[in-house]
């Protein structure tokens, strides 16, 4: 499975990885080493990662379970921090800051987006996606207008008073991404959003990631196991053992708003209430 | 972010499962209710003791004369014939802790008024003009006998609201003639009601007369059998004890080892115990409160901790979107002090209420004093912080990664 999509991408490799010097990059990894003690036991996670992540890319990360990909994932999210090695996000190194920094950073620059689409249960959509921005100490009618917006650019601007259970998986996880965005984050790191949908509405939720990438230029780090889910990106990093194998652009991404439209028209379960 | 937001995020928390927040303060609201009704119906037992008390007289003791004792045989307080008027009037010159005494002299008898007759319960007192100073109890009607009557053994008297009702039932008893042990006296007073004695006596059936008059021409008798005296301050009838004691010795001639013919008995003491019997009351029945508050405090930190757990994963979302360690403390730490302190105001609420309705209900008297309410919420608070700071950090040290993957 793998190799087959090895094959497909393999031929154009990112230039940023073949040539570092290019100006800052927006995420750089260099040479982190992750080691976790477990008893006398010492397990290396990642050993030795470079990567680097420009602006308005999408990058899909994949590997098996046990290859590092979470474990880099956790460390780009600023949630956890590297043994060895630093990472630079926007220019600035992360690797060293105490747990507040940390939390200061995930607040202003990074939005996630989870497979369970962590929301606040019995809290709306709209108050789900304000939170960050209470974090930040954003003003109530500024928090209301950008609410608004982000919802209205995954569309879902009428349902905003819904609580998540009166939402489909699909919109829930569209509520996740407009969260993400909404205190304009330098990265959106997606940790396989699509791993609890159909296929269907993961093309659709898809198609909210690409037009994101697209249109507004927003960064996106995507980690998948699924290879057709990270046909949709235009990077393909495979992790394996802890280094990164493969490091290839896609030279053709699907379309899902393309592939939505091919779809049979089903009847609309994304628009029904539970 | 500050305090303010983090106040919003924390009532939104916890309305968004209000069964569980109005179980929680349920414990608190039990607590607090508990101390608040506990203690009110403490200082209101206690309160009653004092008025009382209060009732019985102004700082008094009282001076009997001692048991006979002839051949073996003891014949109790008061029937030793030692006390004089004498002493009476040396005590109230002597002793400078004294404000007023007043001798007297029992007797019973017959009281008859027309076609009506009747024997009075509490008997017929001799006693002099300072009787309603020292026993605080004023006339309904008419007035009392005077220095000039005690001095003439007049044969006038002044009865009570119960002879009154039974021998002058429809008539004015001031100025009629009332025979007492078939003596004819003018009566010239109705005391006001007293009520029972604490020992359920009717202190309103009586008869009081001049005790030269009862002495002279009801008993022929020269002794009296007691003395009333009222010290100058609830504190001065323990000196007044010592002084009278000393002065009565040396007046009856007594040895250092003999026996004295006569006792004080200081009534302050009487009600130092009863008042100090109902304190411990209501420090017993506070403390008893203050446990189920206690139990309140720990149920509090019990669903702290459960909501802790249940709520990890929130907690790991709202970390990784951005809230700081201390964020979390502060909301979960608000979180608890909201619960402990509405659910003190209520109780306060619960405490008055069935405060009153105790006294109405089982007709106790209560007395919620603002202290005791103060008390409550301001310990309220402090279980609130107490047992919601251990939760509270918690949930502010847990890791993001694992509290986002906790299941």
């Amino acid at each position: 499975m793998e190799a087959r999509i090895l094959n497909d991408t393999s031929e154009t490799v990112s230039k940023r990885t073949l040539d570092p010097l290019l100006g800052p990059a927006l995420i750089k990894l260099d040479h982190i080493h992750k080691t976790y003690k477990m008893g006398d036991l010492e397990i290396h996670a990642l050993r030795g990662v470079s990567l680097h992540i420009d602006r308005g890319e999408f990058v899909a990360i994949m590997g098996a379970s046990g290859s590092g990909k979470s474990t880099t994932m956790n460390i780009l999210g600023c949630l956890d921090k590297p043994t060895r090695g630093h990472y630079y996000l926007d220019g600035q190194d992360v690797s060293k800051l105490s747990r507040d920094e940390l939390a200061d950073i995930r607040n202003r620059k990074i939005g996630f987006v989870f497979q369970g689409f962590n929301l606040l249960s019995r809290t709306s959509a709209l108050e789900n996606v304000e939170l960050p921005m209470l974090y930040l100490g954003i003003k109530t009618a500024e928090r209301l207008t950008r609410a608004k917006e982000a919802l209205g650019i995954v569309g879902l601007a009428d349902r905003m008073d819904n609580m998540p259970n009166q939402l489909s998986g699909g919109q829930q996880q569209r509520v996740a991404i407009a969260r993400s965005l909404v205190n304009h984050p330098s990265i959106i790191l997606a940790d396989e959003p699509t791993g609890n949908l159909d296929s269907r509405t993961a093309v659709d939720v898809m198609s909210v990631s690409q037009k994101l990438n697209e249109e507004r230029g927003i960064t996106i780090a995507l980690v998948t196991h699924e290879p057709d889910i990270a046909q949709y990106a235009r990077r393909v990093v495979v992790f394996k053992d802890g280094r990164v194998k493969s490091d290839a652009m896609i030279k053709n991404p699907r379309s899902a708003r393309e592939e939505l439209e091919s779809l049979p028209p089903l009847e609309d379960e994304e628009d029904d209430d539970e | 972010m500050n305090l303010f937001l983090t106040f919003k995020v924390a009532l939104r928390a916890l309305g968004r499962n209000k069964l569980r927040s109005s179980l929680t303060m349920l414990g608190i609201i039990i607590g607090v209710g508990a101390v608040i009704a506990m203690v009110g119906i403490g200082q209101g037992a206690s309160s009653s003791i004092q008025s009382q008390i209060a009732n019985l007289g102004d700082n008094m003791l009282f001076v009997m004369s001692g048991s006979l004792n002839t051949g073996g045989m003891r014949g109790g307080a008061g029937s030793n014939n030692t006390l004089t008027p004498e002493d009476s009037d040396a005590i109230e010159r002597e002793c400078p802790s004294v404000r007023a005494v007043s001798p007297g002299v029992r007797a019973n008898g017959q009281l008859v008024f027309g076609n009506q007759n009747w024997v009075a319960s509490s008997g017929i007192q001799g006693t002099n003009e300072k009787f309603p100073d020292i026993r605080r109890w004023p006339l309904a009607t008419g007035e009392f006998f005077t220095e000039g009557d005690v001095r003439t053994s007049s044969r006038v008297c002044v009865i009570g609201k119960t002879v009154a009702d039974n021998l002058f039932a429809g008539t004015d008893p001031i100025a009629q003639t009332l025979r007492i042990r078939n003596l004819p006296f003018r009566v010239i007073g109705v005391l006001s009601v007293k009520g029972q004695n604490q020992y359920g006596q009717d202190q309103d059936d009586t008869v009081i007369v001049p005790y030269t008059t009862a002495q002279k021409k009801m008993l022929s008798i020269t002794h009296i059998n007691q003395v009333m005296v009222s010290a100058i301050s609830p504190a001065a009838t323990f000196t007044a004890e010592k002084q009278i004691t000393e002065l009565l010795r040396q007046r009856h001639k007594l040895g250092p080892n003999q026996e004295a013919d006569f006792f004080v008995r200081n009534l302050t003491d009487v009600a130092d115990a009863a008042d100090q019997s109902s304190k411990i009351m209501t420090n017993l029945l506070a403390s008893i409160a203050g446990v189920s508050l206690l139990v309140g405090g720990i149920g509090i930190m019990n669903i702290m901790l459960v909501s802790v757990t249940e709520r990890t994963r929130e907690i790991g979302i709202r970390m990784a979107i951005g809230a700081r360690s201390g964020v979390i403390r502060r909301q979960f730490l608000i979180e608890s002090i909201t619960l402990s302190v509405v659910g003190g105001i209520i109780g306060v609420a619960f405490g008055v209420g069935a405060s009153i309705i105790i006294s109405k209900t089982l007709n106790w008297p209560t007395l919620v004093s603002p202290i005791s309410i103060v008390a409550s919420v301001v310990f309220s608070v402090f279980v609130g912080v107490a047992f919601g700071y251990y939760p509270a950090r918690k949930a502010a040290g847990l890791d993001p990664i694992d509290a986002l993957r906790y299941e």
